[in-house]
């Protein structure tokens, strides 16, 4: 299995991500094609990491899991706190900065 | 190319982590979207395991399925009644970024094809698995500690942060 | 590669299906055990009628749960419904995989000796710590598919106490981690050797009591049973069910309890090893065999037994009482015992074990009198402006409004 297949894998996932935050509307949804996009760039980490033999590639996979675990942990309590306000999570109609 | 149980088994992964992602982004009921989103974690799970990084297969699974996405899902229950679970897509959007979307793909793959330097992954013998031992010298050696202690600074400056924004406001 | 078929393939089935097995035959006998330990200890005779001793019980409970209608009703997700009870059931059943419940046969013409575990894989504490994680997701998308508000608030309330818990339960881990260098489970147990005093439980002692309430919060087992708490949400998230799927609920439930005893064991009492029994038959027989799993077994079932006990012991936690007890004390004394484990490793020269046992013990006294006496001023500043005691009850649903 030659390295191209991870990458053409994790090129397509990493499209699907960036067409899902671009059409999707729902917050939360965006969110979750953020982790797919995130997801991807992991793949790729990880295959050349194979691919090289080493194992830094996947030390940084780790900090990426970290940084989205903090990404989830803030975008979540900041959509929740919307929600009280607004009663929509729909980013379109989120878009003023008055409270 | 040869198709032997190895290739099978990727391919296998490679189906159930594009179709899951592709639920995600098409599937109109969010908690549904949720649990395509695991099968996709899960997949590229597997695929971790494939690349002999056993390690982080299984941090995957604790984190993303076992942290991030229960997050996700609590946020999908606190923020939307079951009535307004379902949503819609506009097709001027639709289209515009699908076409931006084609056009990163093609450019992804342009770079993917014209970089030549691969070698077979499966026959060339290299051992990689277990990685736990090596990642944990990694990170420990002069080369990646600041980076460690910095991430998990940041983790902390979430979750204060986190909890901060979600309190309710005290009122005095 | 070559493959030996009789040591590759058939051996790992006949092992995979003799602990499937042993799971569903002791989800029966801790369905009898349980009732008939709850009427002792209530001074009644629990059930009695059905065989000797009542012992065909379960399997008259079973065969009543196959021949009631399956009732789906209208108004749920009928996928993720029908789903829900095989998400909980099967990560329950996977995690014995990677769990040891004995050493070693060796069985002549043989190349290598049996080991008596399904897959001694070398990550095995963060699988099994992987694959409970997934047990959230039966429950949440259970409540969710049914379409039910007491099903829903059941689902919020444990994936938020699981959540909470499953830090508990990794970070308890750690300091066995340091000390036996391997996350292989087999490695642990070996490590600890045949003699008491060397067992994890002792060395590091609030970490093994964090993992065992941990374990118990996890179970969703009284006194953390908030998900299905009877008496304010009917009977959380499997309220909809019925017939078989509500029978799965509960299979996993005893399966999770079976699994976690055996963990437990495994990480903290020694796995099979019993001091004065290590040498029976010599190395590798299938007499030692045999003994090193009626001592795995005599451990969970005892271990087990400490389930039910509790279940009549503790009253149930309030929500808030359960949150501050998991983020302001366990987690507190889990973190202290991974800091004070690896400094004195550093620091003591000899007896490491015994000076890591008593730092342990002495850190966590000191972490649970400070965060008490914390939690203590801020009560004694609340109340003196507050004069509406009142509300401090209600604060538990600000996490599922």
């Amino acid at each position: 299995m030659a390295l191209q297949y991870y990458l053409i894998l994790s090129a397509l996932l990493f499209t699907i991500g960036v067409i899902g935050v671009l059409v999707r509307r729902n917050a939360i949804i965006i969110f979750m094609c953020i982790e797919l996009m995130l997801n991807a760039a992991n793949l790729a980490f990880v295959a050349i990491s194979r691919n090289l033999g080493t194992a830094e590639g996947q030390l940084f996979v780790f900090f990426v899991m970290a940084v989205a675990a903090a990404e989830v942990a803030i975008g979540l309590a900041i959509i929740v706190s919307v929600f009280k306000h607004r009663e929509t999570i729909n980013v379109d109609e989120v878009n003023s900065l008055k409270g | 190319m040869e198709f032997t149980l190895k290739t099978f088994i990727f391919y296998g992964f490679a189906l159930m982590t594009i179709a899951s992602a592709l639920a995600v982004v098409t599937v109109r009921n969010i908690v549904h979207a949720a649990f395509a989103l695991m099968v996709t974690l899960f997949g590229v799970a597997g695929l971790y395991v494939f690349l002999q990084a056993d390690f982080l297969a299984a941090t995957q699974v604790i984190v993303y399925v076992g942290g991030i996405l229960v997050l996700i899902l609590f946020g999908v229950m606190m923020t939307s009644g079951r009535l307004e679970m379902r949503i819609h897509i506009e097709r001027g959007q639709l289209l515009l970024g699908g076409g931006i979307s084609l056009a990163l793909l093609m450019l992804l793959l342009t770079v993917i094809a014209n970089t030549p330097i691969w070698k077979n992954l499966t026959d060339d013998g290299t051992q990689l698995a277990p990685t736990t031992e090596r990642i944990g010298q990694l990170i420990l050696n002069e080369k990646f500690l600041l980076p460690f202690e910095v991430v998990s600074v940041l983790l902390l400056v979430a979750l204060i942060g986190a909890a901060l924004i979600s309190r309710k406001e005290v009122r005095d | 590669m070559e493959i030996n078929l009789l040591e590759q393939i058939v051996i790992p089935i006949i092992k995979i299906l003799f602990i499937a097995h042993l799971l569903i035959i002791g989800v029966m006998a801790m369905i009898w055990s349980e009732r008939r330990v709850s009427g002792w200890m209530q001074d009644r005779l629990g059930p009695n009628r059905v065989g000797p001793q009542g012992l065909l019980q379960p399997i008259a409970d079973g065969i009543k749960f196959l021949f009631k209608e399956d009732l789906i009703p209208n108004h749920v997700d009928k996928p993720l419904y029908v789903l829900a009870p095989a998400m909980l059931l099967v990560p329950a059943m996977i995690t014995i995989a990677v769990v040891p419940f004995g050493s070693s046969i060796t069985i002549p013409g043989l190349e290598n000796p049996i080991l008596l575990q399904i897959a001694d894989i070398n990550i095995g504490i963060l699988f099994i710590l992987a694959i409970t994680s997934l047990g959230v997701y039966g429950v949440v998308i259970g409540a969710w598919a049914s379409n039910n508000k007491y099903s829903l608030l059941g689902g919020l309330r444990s994936s938020a106490q699981m959540i909470s818990y499953e830090l508990t339960l990794g970070l308890a881990i750690i300091g066995v981690l340091m000390l036996s260098s391997s996350l292989s489970l087999r490695t642990i147990a070996v490590e600890q050797g045949a003699y008491p005093w060397k067992w994890n439980f002792l060395i590091h002692f609030p970490a093994f009591l964090a993992f065992t309430t941990a374990m118990f919060a996890e179970t969703n087992r009284l006194p953390f049973d908030l998900a299905e708490a009877e008496q304010e949400l009917v009977a959380g998230y499997h309220t909809e069910y019925s017939s078989m799927k509500f029978a799965i609920f509960f299979m996993a439930e005893y399966m999770n309890m079976i699994v976690g005893s055996a963990v437990v064991v495994t990480l903290f009492l020694g796995g099979w090893h019993f001091f004065g029994l290590e040498n029976v038959g010599g190395e590798g027989s299938i007499l030692a065999g045999l003994i090193s799993f009626a001592i795995f077994f005599i451990k969970t079932g005892i271990f087990l037994f400490v389930f039910i006990w509790v279940r009549w012991t503790l009253p149930r936690f309030r929500y808030d009482q359960l949150m501050n007890f998991g983020w302001k004390f366990l987690l507190p004394v889990t973190l202290t015992s991974i800091v004070v484990t690896g400094t004195l490793w550093v620091v003591v020269k000899e007896n490491k074990q015994l000076w890591i046992g008593i730092g342990n013990v002495v850190a966590a006294f000191i972490v649970v009198a400070i965060v008490a006496g914390m939690l203590a001023m801020d009560n004694n500043s609340k109340s003196a402006v507050q004069s509406t005691p009142a509300a401090a009850p209600l604060r538990g649903l600000d996490a599922v409004e």
